[in-house]
């Protein structure tokens, strides 16, 4: 027996269309997208808003269903999908970044790693829960803030900790939108090149921005533009995170010294 | 099988660690609304028990007049359109109580009563009290004892003896703390010989002081005090209770046939049966204990819809949470699972603490009215089980609110 082949694209979208009724207007905010993502892959979605790229990002997480087109994610429709299938797909294939970090509060760190797995079918059991939730709190540089609750950690800090719950469960896919809306410029490049390392690890990253610098660390950029797709450009001139990283670093030692 | 029970199991242990842990985090919210629950629950408890407290002390009370015990009064007589009332037909002798005891054998024991009020004289005091003319069985069939002394016996009531047994307030009355048995005390003006002391049997149903009496032969009171040829009553013990009814109509159609009673003549006699005494309270302070659960159970309502209000409260407030984890993928049934949880975990504590309360409630009511309220397994396990389906039933609109929520929209939600 041949081994399964795995599907080179992870996102597949044939004329995809979103279509929203607010009260007695039609808002027609996807109008037909095309796209594909393969593994390994780390996109920009840019757009002004209204461009529908949000709108765009609820679909490919499954959080919404399209009203048009056809969606594959890994290969399957998800059109076809009942809440309790795209419940489960959420949690096996996908990981979430929000702007808002959107953390439980009152939760320590890791147990808000812990999450998706508790959600997880079959069940992890709650040692593995416990070691696998420390790995990732410890990949995103946070293994000694276990204990603290949201509110006692900064923003930047706070997004690791989102981060590693998106990595937690091993998605195949991680959706970002806007992770460096709520943050300064240094906790960004930090943040950028945390989601660089994870891309080279494997791991395809699908981003919503709207600054072209933040663009500017992934593989491709795409810019939307009511609701359709106006340009798809891979990344020539990529910046590199680490690098910019060490740079600022060694400015702010020689202010120091000065 | 046992896998696929086991991560249900670990699931719903899980949810329920969550559930609380939301509910300690608004403690005073939490012990408001469950207040609700634990005031219906404690009212009906307590109802429930002082009800069945107050059917037990009547039905004590009804049943120490006797086991199975049945009265053959006479009749009322009509003389030219004047009724004399119950007790004052001349028709029931001393032949119709033998007649009853040899001819029916669901009969136990019978006593022929006759009585008069009389005032006795003794020990240099006086008193006014009641005699009472019965046979030697009418202790068997009171289940009245002696705490002296003894009963007269079928001699002393061929020979209309002189021989009277005390009742215990009478004795006191009379004699004080001196033992009455041996002493002699004239009733009106003959005097008779106590031979016996009645133990202290409190106050009947209607109140009178059942001690306050002199138990002499009937002989003896038909001949001697009040001079009847006929009896008032006739005291007849029945072999059991199932026997009652039958015993009664046997009763009745060997009275009319010797009093020669034909078709359309009503009775002469009136029989009182200790048993529909008893069923007809029993079902009263039933009605009673009912309607008083009722009341308690509409408070147990209420406070099923505060619970229900508290637990809309929280969907809406927590609504970025709920979107969090339907977003990581969460099922809906998940989300429904543990909001219901945690209304049920409301209202089974409120009830728990309810229980205890009206348990708490019964007992000082005994204390304070000086009465013993009834706490029973079958109330408390009805409030628990009532309270736990009030949870769901409360709790089950708002979880599926919550499990229906749109995470986008419930992502967003500030």
């Amino acid at each position: 027996m041949n081994p399964p082949v795995k599907n080179p694209c992870i996102i597949q979208l044939r004329q995809l269309v979103k279509t929203y009724q607010t009260g007695e207007v039609e808002v027609r905010a996807v109008r037909g997208v095309t796209l594909d993502v393969a593994r390994g892959e780390f996109v920009a979605i840019m757009g002004a808003s209204g461009s529908g790229k949000s709108t765009l990002m609820n679909t490919l997480g499954c959080l919404d269903q399209p009203t048009g087109g056809e969606y594959l994610l890994d290969g399957v429709a998800v059109a076809k999908l009942n809440r309790q299938e795209l419940a489960l797909l959420r949690n096996q294939k996908l990981g979430f970044v929000f702007q808002g970090f959107n953390l439980l509060s009152r939760t320590s760190a890791l147990e808000n790693v812990e999450l998706p797995m508790f959600y997880s079918h079959p069940l992890v059991p709650l040692r593995a829960r416990r070691q696998r939730a420390m790995e990732a709190l410890e990949k995103v540089g946070l293994g000694d803030r276990q204990r603290h609750h949201p509110s006692q950690l900064s923003g930047g800090q706070q997004q690791r900790i989102a981060i590693a719950r998106a990595l937690v469960n091993r998605p195949e896919l991680v959706l970002a939108d806007e992770p460096t809306g709520n943050l300064d410029t240094r906790t960004s490049i930090e943040i950028m090149d945390l989601f660089q390392q994870l891309n080279d690890a494997g791991i395809t990253i699908l981003m919503v921005t709207h600054e072209l610098d933040i663009a500017a660390y992934c593989k491709r950029v795409v810019v939307m533009r009511d609701g359709q797709i106006v340009s798809d450009t891979r990344n020539e001139n990529r910046r590199t995170a680490a690098h910019e990283l060490k740079l600022l670093n060694e400015a702010e030692q020689k202010a120091k010294l000065a | 099988m046992s896998n696929l029970f086991q991560i249900l199991f670990i699931r719903s242990w899980q949810t329920a660690l969550i559930a609380l842990r939301a509910l300690r985090r608004n403690k005073l919210r939490s012990c408001l609304t469950a207040l609700g629950i634990i005031i219906g629950v404690a009212s009906v408890v307590a109802m429930v028990a002082v009800g069945n407290g107050a059917k037990t002390r009547i039905t004590s009370q009804v049943s120490a007049l006797g086991q199975n015990l049945l009265t053959v009064f006479a009749g009322s007589r009509h003389t030219g359109g004047v009724n004399s009332g119950l007790g004052s037909a001349s028709t029931m002798t001393i032949a119709d109580a033998q007649a009853l005891a040899r001819e029916i054998s669901d009969i136990a024991a019978v006593s022929p009563e006759d009585s008069a009020t009389v005032q006795a004289i003794a020990n240099g005091r006086n008193w006014s009290t009641t005699a009472y003319g019965e046979s030697p069985d009418y202790l068997k069939i009171r289940d009245w004892k002696l705490t002296a002394g003894s009963m007269f016996t079928d001699h002393e009531i061929r020979g209309a003896a002189k021989v009277a047994v005390i009742g215990s307030k009478t004795a006191n009355e009379l004699f004080g703390p001196l033992n009455p048995v041996g002493q002699t005390v004239r009733l009106g003006t003959i005097p008779f010989v106590i031979i016996g002391l009645l133990e202290s049997k409190g106050s009947g149903m209607g109140g009178q002081n059942q001690d306050d009496r002199f138990i002499i032969p009937y002989t003896t009171a038909m001949k001697r005090i009040t001079g009847d040829k006929f009896l008032r009553s006739i005291n007849v013990e029945i072999v059991s209770s199932d026997r009652m009814d039958s015993g009664e109509q046997q009763i009745t159609s060997l009275l009319r046939q010797r009093h020669r009673l034909t078709g359309d003549q009503s009775d002469d006699f009136n029989i009182f049966n200790q048993k529909e005494i008893a069923d007809t309270v029993n079902t009263i302070s039933n009605i009673i204990t009912l309607l008083l659960g009722s009341v308690a159970g509409i408070s147990l309502v209420v406070g099923g819809i505060g619970i229900m209000n508290i637990m809309l409260v929280s969907v809406t407030e927590r609504t970025r949470e709920i979107g969090i984890r339907i977003a990581v993928g969460a099922q809906p049934g998940d989300i429904r699972l543990q909001f219901l949880i945690e209304a049920v975990t409301l209202s089974l504590l409120g009830g728990l603490i309810g229980v205890l309360c009206g348990v708490g409630a019964s007992k000082l009511v005994g204390v304070v009215a000086n009465f013993h309220a009834i706490v029973s397994t079958g109330s408390i396990l009805l409030a628990f089980g009532v309270s736990s389906a009030i949870g769901i039933f409360f709790g089950f609109y708002p979880a599926t609110k919550a499990a229906a929520l749109n995470p986008i929209d419930a992502l967003r939600y500030e």
